[in-house]
């Protein structure tokens, strides 16, 4: 029995392994056109990161959209009833009624939090991030950053990896970002998991090639 | 001479005691006298530093400059609207909204944010013409040298392209 062993772990790691190549050679591909309608997951990074990403969800159509999952860190009390306000603001109350749902995660780290204690609370925000992924299986995740967005990120890849949804990865990198991207930005571009990277300042996209630029949010 | 010349300084949800103390000081309020400016309104956010000065009048002409201070209010779009020159923290926020109000606007840079990316963004709008950029220690300097003639309008943009190309991508 024991010989087994050696076998069955090369042929799921051989199994991961293929999956991942998978997934990379379709990440950043269109997908095939249809007219259906994709769960959104809406990170909101809190504050100014808030502003940008609702100026876009304010332009996505309410019924293609949908149904819409925001998702702020706990920390966070300002994010989500912005987010509702202009929700309730722009779409119809039948477009509305049990299609918008507003959830707090865990974040991996606060504004000055030692870096020692920050590798327990990310591992702790990554195991909620999946939990909650896991859950909701969106087709389109939007973030901007900062750290909130990364554990969601990575747990819809792995998704992706697993099998078991194939979501369409989006980041836009904040407006005040005009010479070098954020850490967020740096660690989601250098793994190559999004399949849409777009950044705010032409001087960004010729430094990351792989990146988008369609002008400024604002 | 700015006609009533009302200035309304924004620190957002931050605290800025730096430019809170410099706005507060003689020596700038006598700028903005001289430049024409009659009141000073301050949002001063979680700072704990405390304007003292209340008015400030010119011996020679007694032209007076009237200072009130505020710490949070919902909605900045009415301060914006009704100044003539805004002087604002470097948070994109505070900035854009600002620039979209078509008002000339300087900027603070606070130097002792550890990450201190947004300057990034102050930088580059100034380089462009569409705003002014200071440091607390240069801020007087900049008021008195200022010609907001020579700003530019900033050329408002929208999301509509990205959401366009996310929706062509979807299929």
């Amino acid at each position: 029995m024991e010989d087994w062993f050696p076998l069955f772990c090369g042929a799921a790691l051989g199994l991961v392994l293929w999956r991942l190549l998978v997934v990379y050679a379709f990440t950043g591909k269109p997908r095939a056109p249809g007219s259906r309608a994709f769960k959104t997951l809406v990170v909101l990074g809190s504050g100014g990161h808030t502003a940008e990403m609702l100026n876009v969800v304010e332009m996505l159509r309410p019924e293609r959209y949908s149904p819409r999952i925001y998702l702020a860190a706990a920390s966070d009390n300002m994010s989500l009833p912005r987010a509702r306000a202009a929700e309730e603001k722009s779409s119809s109350a039948a477009t509305l009624v049990g299609a918008r749902h507003y959830l707090q995660i865990y974040r991996s780290r606060e504004v000055g939090q030692s870096y020692l204690t920050s590798v327990v609370t990310t591992l702790m925000a990554i195991a909620h991030a999946l939990w909650v992924v896991f859950r909701i299986r969106p087709d389109v995740v939007l973030c901007n950053g900062p750290g909130t967005c990364l554990p969601v990120c990575v747990a819809a890849f792995l998704l992706k990896v697993l099998g078991l949804k194939w979501a369409t990865l989006v980041y836009v990198e904040s407006i005040a970002r005009v010479q070098k991207l954020s850490l967020t930005g740096l660690i989601l571009y250098r793994l190559h998991a999004m399949d849409l990277f777009y950044v705010q300042w032409p001087q960004l996209k010729e430094r990351f090639p792989r990146s988008l630029y369609v002008g400024r949010l604002m | 001479m700015e006609p009533s010349g009302r200035v309304f300084v924004t620190v957002g949800t931050t605290s800025f005691d730096a430019l809170i103390r410099i706005v507060d000081s003689n020596e700038f309020q006598d700028v903005l006298l001289s430049r024409g400016y009659s009141s000073l309104r301050l949002q001063i956010g979680r700072g704990t530093y405390l304007p003292q000065i209340t008015t400030r009048e010119r011996d020679d002409d007694h032209h007076r400059l009237r200072v009130d201070y505020f710490t949070f209010a919902p909605n900045l779009g009415e301060q914006l609207s009704s100044a003539d020159l805004v002087i604002s923290h470097a948070g994109s926020g505070s900035i854009f909204e600002t620039l979209r109000a078509g008002k000339p606007l300087v900027v603070v840079i606070n130097e002792d944010l550890m990450d201190n990316h947004q300057c990034e963004l102050a930088e580059e709008l100034a380089r462009n013409r569409f705003l002014i950029c200071a440091k607390p220690s240069t801020l007087v300097a900049a008021v008195k040298a200022m010609e907001l003639g020579t700003l530019l309008p900033y050329p408002r943009s929208s999301p509509a392209a990205l959401v366009a190309a996310l929706d062509k991508f979807l299929g």
